[in-house]
């Protein structure tokens, strides 16, 4: 079996992300980038399902710029056997991310893609249903729990209400909650072996996909500030203060 | 051209954050029909039609709706898609499920979790848990749109009397199958949608500690939330996590205990109406987000806390 795993550069999730004075984005120069946190849970899946010699190989692929690669040399160190570069910059929206994944599955087949079930930059949680749609494959989204039944899937899904079972047919797209598992960290000695490990690169023309936005950000703001608040002195005068100013309880 | 909305319900009841997203979608445009399939939902489809803001009911009954997999349910969506000029629905889990799967297949690029309608092509969204508002105005001509349900106050439930109007399916995938649902079965609200969420930090020290939270959530009948730190510690399971990486939640009372206040939480719940923070180190970030800020032990705070909650129920008796 083979599992494509997608990953996604973004700005770290412990960083405080500023808004551009112009309006025009955030700030990205100089800020800490790291995968999507829920993409570390998609490849630590796979190196567990490969672990557990159920799978042969793990192929990474990202899609953004060249320093995406960054995302991908980080999942060959901890067990993906090699990966997929597709180069674009500025924004690119999940139909386009998706309609190239669509085209490397087409080139790779493999028999399962996983990929995190949000980035935490534009929070648009669409990309491994679009790609399902896309290939007619089944999905299965905000996995906690998969487990593989000969050329099936059973997976436990995160649902608002508590959590669903579903059964898929493989070939399947799963995107993954933090709490399918926990990813581990590259050992150093992996670290230095990624770096042999072979990454192919691409542009998103050589598949063909129009990458141009439909969506277009007419602006980005900082949120309304909150009022500055008070201290309280003391326990009586705070609940005094939720009853009688606040009226929440 | 008339705007379509997506009901969530169980084939018995719509689901609540249905009315929040026929409000915004009234917002784009006044003639909203809503589509309720399922099996057995006929009591549904009439207790849509009776919403004074819906003009029209599309009421499909068949045995492979019932679970709402997105394999069957998005080609239906598709299908009578075509007389409309937007798709909606509500971005929980359901929504978002299903809603990327229909743009896909319209080729639309779909406008996720909206929290104001500027026009009908222009909407606001926040990105980055909530950090920035980002404007977009989509340029498809099919228009795939979901709404954050806390953004918008629920539609009447009654006053109305659509028409209901009963209309084909489409085949049954046989790609997935439903296995089962497991509902959480709690007292407590869902951390999501409760009204007042308590959230405890690394400050608690233990996960026994947390019986101190527990006793003040069920006296205001509150969502315990954590931060990542608690969960990581091992103090309290991660489905309580609030944050950027946990849940979203904007309660109209946030009561944050022993939390510093880490970037990540605060995107999780500075939306919050009402915020208290509770916590010994005065200069915590935690307190710049607070609208009531207590400076104190929380192993002493926690119980006056709630012996003074005690008090209040004693005076309104």
């Amino acid at each position: 079996m083979k599992i494509l795993v997608a990953v996604k550069r973004v700005i770290d999730y412990n960083v405080q992300v500023r808004v551009k004075e112009d309006g025009t984005g955030v700030v990205t120069d100089n800020v800490k980038m790291s995968t999507n946190p829920p993409d570390d849970n998609a490849v630590e899946e796979a190196v567990k399902i490969k672990e557990s010699g159920k799978a042969k190989e793990i192929v990474a692929v990202t899609v953004g710029e060249e320093k995406a690669q960054e995302t991908v040399r980080k999942a060959l160190a901890v067990g993906a056997d090699r990966g997929i570069h597709i180069k674009v910059d500025g924004i690119v929206e999940p139909l386009a991310v998706s309609k190239i994944l669509q085209k490397i599955v087409e080139k790779e087949k493999p028999d399962l893609v996983f990929m995190g079930k949000q980035a935490i930059d534009d929070d648009c949680n669409q990309t491994g249903q679009m790609l399902s749609a896309l290939l007619n494959w089944p999905q299965a989204t905000f996995a906690s729990k998969i487990e593989i039944k000969e050329n099936k899937l059973e997976v436990i899904r995160e649902v608002d209400e508590g959590l669903e079972t579903i059964e898929v047919n493989m070939p399947a797209v799963v995107t993954c909650d933090l709490r399918l598992n926990e990813p581990r960290y590259a050992s150093l000695p992996n670290i230095m072996k990624a770096k042999k490990k072979p990454i192919e690169q691409m542009n998103a023309s050589d598949l063909g996909v129009d990458t141009k936005p439909r969506i277009q950000q007419i602006k980005v703001e900082e949120p309304p500030k909150r009022k500055a608040g008070i201290k309280v002195a003391n326990v009586a005068e705070l609940v005094q203060k939720l009853k009688n100013e606040a009226k929440v309880i | 051209m008339s705007v379509l909305l997506i009901a969530e319900h169980n084939n018995k009841e719509i689901r609540p954050f249905t009315l929040n997203a026929i409000t915004a979608a009234t917002q784009i445009d006044s003639d909203l029909h809503v589509l309720v399939a399922g099996n057995n939902c006929t009591d549904v489809a009439k207790s849509v039609s009776e919403i004074s803001l819906v003009k029209k009911v599309l009421h499909v009954e068949a045995a492979h709706y019932e679970n709402f997999l997105p394999e069957s349910f998005a080609p239906l969506v598709v299908k009578i898609s075509e007389n409309y000029s937007h798709i909606i629905s509500s971005a929980n889990t359901f929504g978002k499920n299903l809603m990327p799967r229909v743009a896909a297949l319209l080729d639309t690029s779909q406008v996720s979790d909206i929290i104001k309608v500027n026009s009908p092509d222009t909407f606001v969204r926040p990105i980055y848990a909530g950090n920035a508002f980002a404007t977009v105005k989509s340029n498809d001509s099919k228009k795939c749109v979901t709404i954050r349900p806390t953004s918008f106050d629920p539609a009447p439930t009654s006053g109305g009397s659509a028409a209901i109007e009963k209309i084909d399916g489409t085949e049954a995938s046989n790609i997935s199958k439903f296995i089962k649902r497991e509902e959480v079965k709690s007292d407590r609200p869902e951390l999501g949608t409760a009204r007042i969420v308590i959230s405890g930090g690394r400050g608690m020290q233990s996960g026994d500690n947390f019986k101190l939270i527990t006793a003040i959530a069920d006296k205001l009948n509150a969502a315990i939330g954590a931060s990542r730190a608690a969960v990581d510690a091992g103090y309290i399971t991660n489905d309580h996590q609030v944050g950027q990486t946990g849940k979203v939640v904007v309660p109209d009372l946030y009561i944050a205990v022993g939390i510093s206040g880490a970037i990540q939480h605060l995107a999780g719940m500075k939306e919050s109406k009402v915020i208290v923070a509770i916590n010994k180190d005065g200069e915590a970030p935690i307190f710049s987000v607070a609208d009531y800020g207590l400076e104190a032990d929380l192993f002493e705070a926690l119980p006056q806390f709630l012996e003074e909650l005690n008090k209040l129920n004693t005076i309104q008796k």
